[in-house]
């Protein structure tokens, strides 16, 4: 569906179970992503979907399995290491800092990239303000990308939801990942504002050959874009393959999506 | 009209990032400066300085350190009191024990070693959140005063526990004139506004503000969490550490170890809620008011012509704090510096109304 | 809470050195056998009271979120009223007067502060009562004064001596210690029941929980406020009149009651027999820490004189939150994103 090659396996899930004391949010899912693809996670709502991401990039602990990614494994991983390792991700209830700006959330993201210290950044030296503003310039490129100029002042708090949104993809973009994790990034949008989050997504994929992992509910998007689709529900992962192989399975119907038409 | 941004483009984004931005604003802090160094000593009596002027200053270096640590990085602590007697113990401990040391080091040390112990009793913030941490910090003020009053190193050996301090002199000059302690507090209040502003206009202030508003994505986004804390916790208490010498020495002269006890912490919060939570400006604000009150309190039996005791006055102020910390957290959670943001905003139209 | 020790070992060192620290005077024979128990008893009484404010707290955290920072001055403020009253009218009376000006100021708080202040943070809410603390401080003393003031509950003077024939000299028990320790643990009892076993301690829970989720299920979100801030007003003024007979109400009275914090802590903010227990801990810890341990520290370290009373409870629930925040008994929190 486009001439990005698909490379390796990037990352790995590997028999992870996860539970909340008596609740089980996933049993033994195993999956992997190639390198330049877009992998979508689809389910119904509890399918464990959000919590699977949050397994990847280390904010849930699961009790069992193990992650492996750019050849490294782990069975415990922290949300710092994850990020160090180059995975961004978006939330579902936007987790955007309320209290900033769109200019200094995105600017967060930045964070791990800046090494002047404490005393460099209180007294504004020459290092300090050139870092500041060589990063800076990178944001700005991100902004234009996702055409947010007009709002980089404000507070995030103000934005409406779409753009906010946005916000949140592009404080994930600036931390220049390699996959990216996004949660139903289109939810609550209307159709011209899920057009505009399509491109913004597709492009990420093609200009900067960003791996893409997808929760999203809107299955004409899931088919459209998407290299690869994993089914997950209830916990267990129901189907595992290219959209027309899973739109055909069985199981994937019966559970999911009703009537194949 | 006068305050409009009309015609301030900015062709860098250097310049787009300079501390004040605004023309107009960069003009009024000149004005202030030089108001404030060279006006000032000329109009102000002994009295103002003594009792409002420098004591405001002083305590406002420690609302700005509180103001980081609670405003900006959303902890909490009800030991600002605490620190500030470990400034003004250890700049004591220093002058007595090594008198050649120029004074503006033992403040630069008296700042560290608050900030050491700062970051000790932040340890616990790593772990838990809101009340928890209130009551962390209570330990820490009660445990402090706790410590200078019983081990006795700390006073030297006072017999009443009290301890007193000579004049200070740097480079030969003594700062011993009302205006003396103005300019030497005054000089100190702007290096260290300049400090924090550029500090929390940087990474770190980015991380402080992440980490309070959310700090499950700031740790997603790669911002550690303990060195967030821990280093607000450092700065909060470097500030109240220099502020508490400050205080001790250009302030009381003479102090025993309960004049920074609890109550005094609670006045530091109540300055950055009054203030404005997460603004600079606001510790001033708050500060200010804090100051003022009492004094304004007790002029008060003298203009109604009612005769109050002082107890009376004292009751009063607490009844006034109490009322007015509840009427704030309610009707404006960001304080004097919010009124003030909106007032500047209407300036920025008149006048036109929108 | 589970027997799960790889988990639970710190919680286990803890009372390990607790144990230890309460055997070893006895077993070292530093102290007669008699006074040891004199401060085992003197500890339990001090704890029960300190389980009583410790409960006005967990009440109202339970019901409505809400760390009242102003209990301490609710504690005082009772204790002026009822003194103050009881010197113009007989005691009982006064007791009830003041129970309908605590109730009056649980309505006056709701009203004023609690229903602008829906779904803040605990932080704010916190902040809030502070406010509070400071100006039932200063409104409390306008109105019924600064000076001590006594409260006279008509109970004997001299301390009973029993145990003559087992201990020698016997053991001293005040009296009036005694019909303390008795009315609070009936009160401590009473309220453990009334929030466990009844439908409104479930609302209050429910309350506790979600304050918003609470009233689209059609609890009345003010009148609860109210009657749980009344309920602690009560337990406020009980609190009030026991130290207050004791010590002679005045300002510092405000200051003992603020101990209660750290036995919330210890024992768990939502946790209705982990603040009696922690009570009970905290009130011997610290007596045996103040008349055993200080000694040792005054002679081995040159720490002169002791108070250590004053940080013990409040480090000892420090040194808890570090390794186990939710306390003895409370609920582990859990972030979801």
């Amino acid at each position: 569906m486009n001439g990005r090659k698909i490379g390796g396996v990037i990352l790995q899930v590997e028999g992870i179970s996860l539970a909340f004391g008596g609740v089980k949010a996933l049993s033994d899912v195993s999956f992997d992503v190639r390198e330049h693809e877009l992998r979508a996670i689809i389910g119904p709502n509890g399918a464990g979907k959000s919590s699977m991401l949050n397994c990847i990039n280390g904010v849930y602990t699961p009790q069992q399995g193990r992650i492996t990614l750019h050849g490294r494994s782990f069975s415990e991983m922290t949300p710092h290491r994850a990020a160090e390792m180059g995975i961004a991700r978006t939330f579902q209830s936007l987790a955007l800092f309320r209290g900033m700006s769109v200019l200094d959330n995105m600017m967060a993201g930045r964070n791990l990239r800046m090494k002047s210290n404490l005393l460099l950044q209180a007294l504004r030296l020459g290092p300090a303000e050139r870092e500041e503003i060589e990063h800076r310039a990178f944001v700005e490129k991100i902004i234009d990308f996702l055409e947010i100029q007009a709002y980089r002042k404000t507070p995030v708090g103000r934005l409406p939801y779409g753009l906010q949104k946005r916000v949140d993809l592009g404080r994930a973009l600036a931390m220049e990942p390699t996959v990216l994790l996004l949660d139903e990034p289109m939810a609550g949008m209307n159709t011209e504002e899920k057009q505009d989050m399509c491109r913004f997504i597709l492009d990420v994929n093609d200009e900067f050959g960003t791996t893409i992992v997808l929760i999203e509910h809107d299955m004409g998007v899931v088919m459209d874009i998407s290299d690869r689709v994993v089914v997950l529900d209830y916990g267990k992962k129901i189907g595992d393959g290219t959209p027309d192989q899973v739109r055909a399975s069985p199981e994937v119907i019966s559970a999911y999506l009703g009537v194949a038409h | 009209m006068l305050y409009r941004e009309n015609g301030q483009f900015k062709t860098s984004y250097r310049l787009d990032q300079q501390m004040l931005p605004i023309r107009q604003d960069r003009l009024l802090m000149i004005g202030l400066l030089l108001a404030a160094f060279l006006v000032v000593p000329l109009l102000a009596s002994d009295y103002m300085f003594r009792a409002l002027i420098v004591p405001f200053l002083i305590l406002s270096i420690s609302a700005i350190g509180l103001n980081i640590l609670v405003g900006y990085c959303g902890q909490i602590s009800l030991g600002q009191a605490a620190f500030m007697a470990v400034g003004a113990y250890a700049a004591y401990n220093l002058t007595v024990r090594i008198p050649e040391l120029n004074f503006l080091i033992v403040l630069a040390l008296s700042g560290t070693i608050a900030a050491a112990v700062g970051v000790v009793f932040g340890v616990p913030s790593l772990r838990i959140k809101g009340l928890y941490l209130a009551v962390a910090t209570l330990a820490a003020q009660f445990f402090i005063d706790w410590l200078f009053i019983r081990v006795k190193w700390f006073t030297n050996y006072s017999p009443s526990g009290s301890v007193s301090t000579s004049p200070i002199e740097i480079f030969g000059w003594v700062v011993d004139r009302p205006v003396d302690k103005y300019w030497l507090v005054l000089g100190i209040v702007v290096v260290m506004t300049v400090i924090a502003k550029n500090l929390v206009r940087s990474a770190i202030g980015r991380s402080w503000m992440a980490i309070r508003d959310m700090d499950v994505a700031a740790s997603v986004i790669g911002i550690r969490p303990m060195h967030a804390k821990l280093t607000a916790f450092a700065v909060c208490s470097f500030y109240g550490g220099v502020s508490g010498a400050l205080w001790g020495f250009v302030h009381l002269g003479a102090w025993e170890p309960l004049a920074f006890g609890i109550f005094l912490s609670f006045n530091m919060l109540f300055m950055i809620i009054i203030g404005g939570m997460g603004s600079l400006l606001g510790s001033f604000f708050g500060a200010a008011f804090i100051v003022l009150t009492p004094l304004f309190l007790n002029q008060l039996p003298t203009w109604i012509g009612i005769p109050m005791s002082t107890a009376m006055i004292s009751h009063l102020e607490f009844m006034i704090f109490g009322a007015l910390i509840v009427f704030f957290l309610i009707a404006e959670p960001h304080g004097l510096a919010r009124l003030w943001a909106i007032g500047k905003e209407k300036l920025r139209l008149w006048p036109f109304p929108h | 809470m589970t027997l799960n020790l790889k988990r639970n070992w710190p919680v286990a060192t803890l009372f390990g050195l607790l144990a230890l620290g309460m055997v070893l005077p006895l077993a070292t024979g530093q102290s007669a056998p008699g006074f040891y128990i004199e401060v085992l008893l003197g500890g339990l009484m001090a704890g029960v009271l300190y389980s009583l404010v410790a409960l006005g707290f967990v009440l109202i955290f339970k019901a409505s979120g809400v760390f009242n920072f102003a209990q301490g001055a609710m504690v005082l403020f009772a204790a002026l009223a009822l003194a103050r009253m009881s010197e113009v009218m007989p005691l009982p009376v006064a007791f009830g007067l003041a129970i309908l000006i605590m109730i009056v100021f649980a309505w006056l708080v709701e009203r004023l502060v609690l229903r602008h202040l829906v779904n803040q943070e605990g932080v704010v809410l916190l902040m809030a009562t502070l406010g509070i603390t400071y100006f039932l401080d200063g409104f409390g003393q306008t109105v019924w004064g600064s000076d001590i003031y006594r409260i006279d509950l008509g109970l004997p003077k001299e301390p009973m001596i029993v145990g003559q024939a087992t201990f020698e000299g016997g053991i001293l028990i005040g009296q009036h210690d005694l019909f303390a320790a008795m009315i609070a643990a009936l009160l401590v009892m009473c309220l453990a029941v009334f929030f466990q076993k009844t439908p409104t301690g479930r609302a209050l829970r429910a309350v506790a929980d979600d304050h918003q989720a609470a009233q689209s299920i059609g609890i009345p979100l003010n009148r609860i406020w109210v009657i749980v801030w009344s309920v602690a007003g009560f337990v406020a003024l009980v609190a009030g009149m026991i130290w207050g007979a004791k010590l002679g109400v005045q300002f510092s009275l405000q200051l003992i009651a603020l101990k209660a914090l750290p036995v919330v802590i210890l024992g768990g903010l939502t946790s209705v027999p982990g603040a009696i227990i922690a009570g009970l801990i905290i009130g011997v810890g610290e007596k045996f820490a103040e008349v055993f341990l200080a000694p040792v520290l005054s002679s081995q370290f040159g720490l002169a004189g002791g108070g250590i009373e004053y940080w013990f409870a409040y480090v000892l629930a420090l040194l808890f939150l570090l390794v186990r925040p939710e306390g003895l008994f409370g609920e582990k929190h859990i972030d979801r994103v």
